[in-house]
């Protein structure tokens, strides 16, 4: 029973496992570089497209009539100010819930019924949310507003915020929060001062993401802020916003619509690029 | 073994700090403590030896009730300090924790500064000046024997210390909100013998100030360090004495087995 195994260079079963190891590779390879190629065309296009209408006035001058110079400016503002209120509204209703799930949700049928409703909501489609606050707001007041559009966006951010703070919170290892115990300290105090500390920089990158995300939200801003021709601060009357405006004047024959357009999405990516370098590079979660 | 252990020829100055009665503990439907009875004397430091599942650490976690942040872990009986039952519900358990600490085998620095890793503790029942917190996170860095080391980078993070470095932060953290009872939960086994060493000597100087239990899975680490032993075996208490005796001259069969090796 002293026999050695039958490992060997020149075995056939070792060298089919190095002949499937190296086809395998080459197969993981190819399917990036088929990811990378389309990913690289998209920006190549849009930046191509986009750059020759990219100009001071695209900031400054409002979104014109067809055939006439103008610039995005109003749009960009109703983006930054609907989406601003969305993140202000969704941040602390999805850290609060995320923190519930994590911390409160042991035991009890509230918790997991509530993670399965985030879940669905996390991967609804936009237009539906959009749908949603069109039929209990739009429609009672009977105008579009600035309001609805933050909070069909606000819906759709407060799922991805929930998921990630809870995942990040039930990262945190237990002997930290035992050690915070062992001092006395009361749970809202363990979950606030070395829980929540712990795992700022993923909880930030969640509300970031969401971010990200909704700043290309176009189907359910169709329903509630729709969009606006002229400068307007009024968030109780529709209000003008990149996404739509890049639907409308795409859509359009009008050739400096179309400039315009394209200049809108090299702005709306290059937005979520930075963001994400953001959270990559500043936010960056170390490890417990 | 009903009658409340004593360890035998115990000091006439020390005072019984914690009586553990007639406890035993349950881990859902598993019983992790069989019946145990013992005096944690005052001022002294009293180890906790056994194989691995004993209910050594157990027996520990039950002393600041630690077990309560964990639903289906459940304790029976009776622990009494300072005339009180900690198990009984009445007992207000942050008010417990900040009385009797613990350390944990693996060094767990809170994701902040040095110094805020010292006065966390303290903040969270006593409202010191700049200055005062000052000096004490000064004398709990002392008392630690690190104060050396870091005294020039307190603003630095807790994680940036190495290993044994950490652990003897935590023990600061733990002695600078001033306990009545100090637990240590193997506190060297993740260290080199020279952090080890830093420790076992930093025991022997905080028992004159404190009551100090410490489970350890190095018989030679109890031997070195404490004033009692008690030995433990699948969550039964089998002897407990002084250390001198149970390693030299064990009163239970099982005890010397252990002890000489013959299991682990």
């Amino acid at each position: 029973m002293s026999e050695r195994n039958q490992a060997s260079p020149t075995s056939s079963i070792y060298k089919r496992r190095l002949l499937i190891n190296r086809l395998a590779l080459i197969l993981a390879l190819v399917a990036m570089a088929i990811g990378m190629f389309f990913l690289l065309w998209i920006l190549w296009v849009l930046v191509s497209k986009g750059i020759g209408g990219i100009n001071l006035a695209v900031f400054t001058e409002m979104t014109p009539p067809p055939g006439s110079p103008g610039g995005l400016a109003n749009a960009i503002f109703g983006s930054v100010v609907m989406v601003g209120v969305a993140t202000f509204v969704a941040t602390p209703i999805g850290i609060l819930a995320g923190i519930y799930l994590a911390e409160f949700g042991k035991q009890g049928w509230v918790a997991p019924v509530t993670r399965f409703v985030n879940d669905i909501l996390l991967s609804a489609p936009s237009i539906i949310l959009g749908l949603f606050i069109y039929a209990i707001y739009v429609a009672k007041v009977q105008h579009f507003s600035g309001w609805a559009g933050s909070f069909a966006l606000a819906l759709i951010a407060i799922p991805v915020v929930v998921r990630t703070t809870e995942t990040m919170l039930l990262l945190v290892p237990s002997s930290l929060r035992e050690a915070a115990a062992a001092l006395g300290a009361p749970q809202w105090k363990i979950i606030t001062l070395i829980a929540m500390r712990a795992v700022s920089g993923g909880v930030i990158t969640g509300v970031l993401l969401a971010v990200a995300r909704i700043s290309g939200e176009t189907a359910p801003l169709l329903f509630t802020a729709l969009n606006n021709q002229f400068w307007s601060a009024d968030m109780n009357q529709p209000m003008a916003n990149l996404p739509v405006v890049i639907y409308q004047f795409a859509m359009s024959p009008f050739e400096n619509w179309q400039s315009l357009a394209w200049a809108g999405a090299m702005l709306i990516t290059f937005t979520v690029l930075a963001i994400n370098i953001l959270t990559r590079v500043v936010f960056r979660q170390r490890t417990y | 073994m009903n009658a409340v252990l004593q360890p035998a020829e115990a000091p006439v100055t020390s005072a019984p700090k914690i009586t553990v009665k007639n406890l035993n503990f349950f881990y859902g439907g598993f019983q992790g403590l069989k019946d145990i009875n013992l005096n944690i004397l005052e001022r002294r430091i009293t180890a906790f030896i056994g194989p691995s599942g004993c209910g050594k650490s157990t027996l520990l976690r039950t002393l600041n009730r630690m077990y309560d942040l964990y639903p289906g872990q459940r304790a029976e009986g009776e622990i009494l300090m300072n005339g009180k039952n900690i198990l009984d519900k009445s007992q207000d358990v942050n008010l417990l924790r900040a009385k009797v600490g613990m350390v944990f085998q693996k060094p767990t620095p809170f994701p902040m500064s040095i110094y805020d890793n010292i006065a966390f503790g303290v903040k969270l029942y006593e409202s010191l000046s700049k200055a005062e917190m000052d000096e004490r996170v000064e004398w709990a860095l002392n008392k630690a024997a690190i104060w050396g080391e870091v005294k020039d980078k307190l603003k630095q993070s807790g994680l940036s210390l190495s290993g044994g470095q950490q652990q003897r932060l935590c023990i600061a953290r733990a002695v600078f909100v001033k306990p009545e009872v100090v637990l240590l939960d193997e506190p060297t086994s993740a260290l080199d013998p020279i952090s080890t060493a830093k420790i076992e000597e930093l025991l022997n100087e905080l028992k004159t100030d404190y009551t100090i239990a410490i489970v350890t899975h190095n018989m030679q680490q109890a031997a070195r360090v404490s004033d009692f032993t008690a030995y433990m075996y699948l969550g039964d208490l089998v002897e407990y004495g002084v250390t001198d005796e149970i390693f030299i001259k064990p009163k239970k069969k099982e005890t010397e087995d252990y002890i000489t090796g013959r299991f682990g």
